[in-house]
């Protein structure tokens, strides 16, 4: 594949549907293409990050890492991007990311991206669009959770009211 | 040392100064025959005064007076001849030539020989000094500066070379000149001669005088210009804290005041040294003046013929200058005599060691005895503040004894006196009774080892600073053809003749049987087993990988190599490392390898083809031309120049992204976006003359799978290819030694043992391929038994200028296993570990216990106060002295300072 190729997927990603193509195709040359078979991590959690991930082909999982195990949170697909966080507020990385199938990603490192960022002030709203996104999410699962912790509560409290 | 240099000259070069003495005299009658017959050539050959009586006369006989038992007449030896007036002009003046000719050869011969003398003392002296910086007291160097000793071997006894040379053959040779050439005045004129010696006593008298100033200000140039190197030495081995705390100025400030008084006292140099000269010359021209004046006046009176005056005024000719010499060399002596005072006071400290203490061992080392008795030890810098104060210990050889403390506790000082690089001042410490300052530094060296917190290292290879320590004496000695060891014959005679010692530094001196190995052979897997016991086994094999060999020098290596790189490309077929590499293909572009790699197709050995320049060659430029490539290059160029101005437009200049991506310069950019404005997309055919080096440097560069920018298609493979061949096919012998080609069945010279092995390129943009494939570069060569031959190639990588080419961990872990290599009896770790991490540091005090077995004793000076759990005997000490010592179960249960310390940590 070559740059003028990728630079076709990148203007399908959303996070660079307002970038224009000079500077999609710098992204391009100034970003790495890494390959990873099924199983190969992208990152560990706890890693130190400087690079964040757009993914341009294959599935990856989103795994937590705990003490008895990993647990899957969530699956990142083509055209999404994981990695923002750690680089975006300097702290390790938040989670693991697996390959699940074979994944092609483009590596944007730090300093390419937050150059992006100040030249292109579409990408920072679509970096906060898909924030906001993910932090609805969250809040729907922490709804969710608490609803059915509520729900147990009840039938706990049914139960041994019952008794 | 003497501190007259005249005795200590005389003393080191009586034969030799006698010899040229001699020759001297013997030069003195040649020089009289120099002066003499000038004046029978003058007045019997041009003016004819012998040939007034007689036409002829017998000259040149040759007559030995005979005493009186033997007859008393002359035994006539020559019978000489008879001349007429234009003959003796003829045959004198031959003989005149005769006399000068010797004359000068004498000159030869003597000045010969004091330079050598010269020499070989300057060496002497050379070689005493440094011979006291190997036996000065541990003190001394906190009081002496590395440069200013330097400077003084170096350049301030230079000039005594020069000197010593003419230290008794001068004042003799032109004492001798001045006296001939007087009493030859003296015969032809008593007033004459009367009035040329009052003027030279009184040239005598003054001159000396006139440069007294000049040598008060010799001796503080001396002075100054040393604390100078001295300062330059500091500002070197500071320079990180000028930086960190912005002091730049001020260390300008202070260098400029320096060179300032250097200046003043140079200038001031300058003007007394011309005012002394001008003196000189004003009263070594009177006595001329007073010879054309008293002599002329002889002359016409009738009282002295002409004759005679011309043979004072060539005599006086050659007065002036021997009294100017001697005058010099005075004032050389005093100058000499001061810089040797100079020098030899920085040379003798109080408590030097005894020369006997470093005397060549003859054999092996001894073993110490069993039992350190320290009494009263106590060490003071100032007579106030102890670091030890009455210290009473006793500890075995065998001990494995762990000394615990607070920082200032005085645990570090212990360990640097057991080590005796601290000497106490008070108190005594035997070994088996025998005083443990008399025990020979090599039996120490062999038989102890000490490491300190911080280790120095030689700027040499990883090995030779590994062995250091197993070098007391030549074991072997070196192995010379006939023609080399006559020549090294003749230099040890040398190196006697100047009391140097005739040791050879090439001769093997490692002691094998200290290290545990019985040669050269089996000496290896010792260096690992001690690189393991402190964890650098694996950094020294890293090392080793990216380390190269002669395969000329090593064919065994290079095949065993030659295995791995079959064994790996074997391996590499297995579909789980499938794409990780791209193997170097003679009949295939690669894409992982830049298009000059791929033109050359091997690695490029010194600057020749190296990188950019490769374009400018006038070989490759040919090859280029031949196969039409330089267009097609030019394209290329053009278009990654294109691809450059389009990316890198926007950015500032000092953006970080230009240095690791562009193939341009941030400063070339607007130039090279100018270029083709200019060019206006009109294609390759317009690129100036000028440009197109410029433009075909670019691609050389570009590699595909990496920058992608889809500029070498299958065609273009080809042609590269085909240049490729161009270029290997019809290389000129100039160029054969600047390129390695890839080969698969030869070793490269010129690649890293693991890029030997690997014989291909990491694909890019797989993840984890590196580790991958050097694991399995790893496995492959373990499996062949390879990793100690690897391990021995990162041994020959150079620690540089003290060690800093490593960083501060390996340098330690290398000073720990250069103390385990010799498997001393007695040990001293002096908190050696505190640069490692904890883990780190419990791993190697376990190694090295166990390692020290079988009569084998560690002191352990604790950085960290649980590290004594380990240890039979603790020593516990606050504030110079022992507080409690005992067992670690027995401190630990009668509670105290030892709980205390352990608590806190």
């Amino acid at each position: 594949m070559n740059l003028n190729e990728e630079v076709e997927i990148l203007k399908s990603v959303p996070l660079f549907s307002k970038v224009e193509p000079a500077k999609l195709k710098l992204i391009a040359f100034t970003g790495e293409r890494m390959n990873y078979a099924e199983g190969q991590e992208l990152f560990h959690q706890g890693d130190v990050g400087d690079a964040m991930y757009v993914i341009l082909g294959g599935v990856a999982d989103v795994l937590l890492e705990k003490q008895d195990g990993q647990i899957r949170v969530a699956e990142m697909k083509k055209n999404s991007f994981v990695g923002d966080i750690a680089i975006l507020i300097d702290v390790p990385r938040t989670a693991t990311i697996k390959a699940r199938e074979p994944v092609t990603t483009l590596k944007i490192s730090k300093v390419m991206f937050f150059q992006l960022l100040a030249e292109v002030p579409q990408m920072a709203i679509e970096i906060m669009r898909e924030l906001a996104h993910r932090l609805e999410d969250t809040n729907q699962k922490l709804r969710e959770t608490a609803n059915r912790l509520e729900e147990a509560n009840q039938k706990l409290s049914a139960t041994t009211g019952g008794a | 040392m003497h501190r007259s240099l005249f005795s200590y000259i005389w003393r080191h070069s009586k034969s030799e100064q006698l010899v040229i003495l001699g020759l001297v005299l013997l030069a003195q009658v040649f020089y009289f025959l120099s002066l003499t017959v000038p004046k029978s050539i003058v007045n019997n050959g041009i003016s004819g005064n012998a040939f007034k009586e007689a036409a002829e006369l017998r000259i040149l006989q040759l007559e030995v007076p005979l005493p009186d038992f033997l007859g008393g007449h002359a035994l006539r030896l020559f019978d000489g001849f008879n001349v007429d007036q234009l003959q003796y002009l003829v045959v004198m003046s031959f003989v005149f030539l005769v006399a000068v000719i010797i004359n000068s050869q004498f000159k030869r011969i003597i000045n010969t020989q004091k330079g050598r003398m010269g020499e070989r003392m300057l060496r002497r002296l050379r070689y005493e000094l440094y011979d006291r910086i190997l036996r000065f007291p541990p003190a001394h160097f906190r009081k002496v500066k590395q440069a200013e000793l330097a400077t003084m071997i170096k350049d301030e006894v230079e000039p005594l070379g020069g000197f010593i040379g003419d230290a008794f053959v001068q004042p003799m040779f032109l004492g001798g000149q001045a006296l001939t050439a007087i009493a030859f005045i003296m015969m032809q004129n008593v007033l004459l001669s009367v009035v040329v010696i009052v003027l030279l006593a009184v040239q005598i008298v003054i001159v000396p005088r006139l440069r007294k100033p000049v040598l008060v200000l010799g001796r503080q140039r001396q002075l100054t210009a040393r604390l100078l190197a001295g300062r330059i030495a500091e500002t070197a081995d500071g320079q990180s804290e000028i930086h960190v705390h912005g002091t730049a100025n001020y260390e300008r400030a202070d260098i400029a005041e320096r060179l300032g008084h250097i200046f003043k006292i140079r200038f001031d140099l300058y003007n007394k040294k011309f005012v002394a000269k001008f003196w000189n010359n004003i009263l070594s021209q009177a006595t001329p003046f007073a010879i054309y004046l008293l002599g002329g006046y002889f002359a016409i009176e009738g009282h002295m013929s002409v004759g005679a005056v011309v043979g004072v005024l060539l005599a006086y000719k050659d007065l002036p200058s021997p009294i100017k010499e001697l005058i010099d060399w005075d004032q050389q002596r005093q100058d000499v005599q001061i810089k040797y005072e100079q020098v030899i006071d920085q040379f003798q400290p109080e408590g030097m060691w005894p020369a006997e203490l470093q005397a060549l061992p003859e054999g092996p080392p001894p073993l110490l005895g069993h039992e350190f008795v320290l009494s009263g030890v106590t060490v003071s810098d100032d007579g106030r503040v102890k670091q030890l104060d009455g210290i009473t210990l006793t500890v075995s050889t065998d001990t494995r004894m762990a000394v615990v403390g607070t920082a200032n506790s005085g645990k570090d000082v212990l360990g640097q006196v057991l080590a005796r690089i601290t000497l106490p001042t008070g108190g005594s410490i035997k070994i088996d009774g025998q005083d443990f300052f008399q025990i020979p530094e090599a039996v120490l060296g062999a038989r102890t080892a000490y490491v300190g917190q911080e280790t120095y290292l030689f700027p040499l290879s990883v090995r030779d600073n590994l062995l250091f320590g197993l070098k007391h004496r030549p074991i072997a000695p070196a192995t010379y053809d006939d023609a080399a060891r006559a020549l090294r014959e003749t230099f040890w005679r040398e190196a006697e003749r100047a009391g140097n010692p005739a040791l050879d530094p090439n001769a093997d001196w490692i002691d094998y049987a200290l290290a545990g190995a019985t040669g050269p052979a089996d000496l290896l897997p010792r260096m690992v087993e001690t690189l393991k016991q402190v964890e650098f086994d694996d950094e020294i094999y890293s090392l080793g990988l990216r380390g190269a060999i002669d395969g000329n020098r090593r064919p065994d290596l290079a095949e065993k190599i030659l295995a791995a790189r079959k064994g790996l490309h074997g391996r590499l077929q297995d579909p789980a490392y499938a794409g990780l590499v791209e193997q170097f293909d003679p009949d295939k572009y690669n894409k992982n390898l830049s298009v000059a790699e791929n033109l050359l197709f091997g690695t490029p050995v010194g600057r020749g083809l190296d990188g950019d320049s490769l374009a400018a060659e006038p070989y490759v430029q040919s090859v280029l031309k031949e196969t039409g490539l330089d267009q097609d290059l030019l394209r290329m160029g053009l278009s990654i120049a294109e691809t450059m101005v389009e990316l890198f437009s926007d950015l500032s200049p000092d953006n970080p992204l230009f240095e690791q991506y562009s193939f341009i310069s941030a400063d070339e950019l607007p130039n090279v976006r100018l270029l083709l404005q200019r060019l206006g997309g009109k294609g390759v055919e317009t690129v100036p003359e000028a440009d197109r080096l410029r433009l075909m440097t670019l691609p050389l560069r570009y590699i595909e799978a990496r920058h992608r920018l889809g500029l070498i298609d299958a065609a273009m493979e080809e042609r590269l290819l085909a240049a490729r061949r161009a270029f290997a096919a019809h290389l000129p012998d100039s160029l054969r030694d600047a390129v390695e080609f890839y080969d698969f069945e030869r070793y490269n010279n010129a690649a890293t043992v693991q890029d030997n092995v690997l014989f291909g390129r990491l694909v890019y943009g797989q993840a984890q391929a590196e580790s991958r494939v050097v694991a399995l570069i790893s496995q492959v060569l373990a499996e062949l038994s390879l990793r100690d031959s690897v391990i021995e190639v990162g041994l020959e990588y150079n620690v540089g200028v003290a060690g800093k080419r490593l960083p501060a961990t390996q340098r330690q872990k290398l000073g720990i296993a250069r103390a385990l290599i010799k498997r001393p009896q007695f040990m001293v770790v002096n908190e050696a570990v505190a640069v490692f991490d904890g883990r780190t540091q419990d791993r190697i005090r376990d190694n090295i216990l166990a390692a020290a077995k079988a009569g084998r004793g560690v002191v352990w000076i604790a950085n960290r106060p649980n590290q004594a759990e380990s240890f039979d005997q603790v020593v516990v000490m606050q504030a110079g002295k022992i507080v409690v010592q005992g067992t670690p179960a027995e401190l630990e249960a009668k509670g105290g300072l030892y709980c205390e310390l352990i608590e806190s940590a």
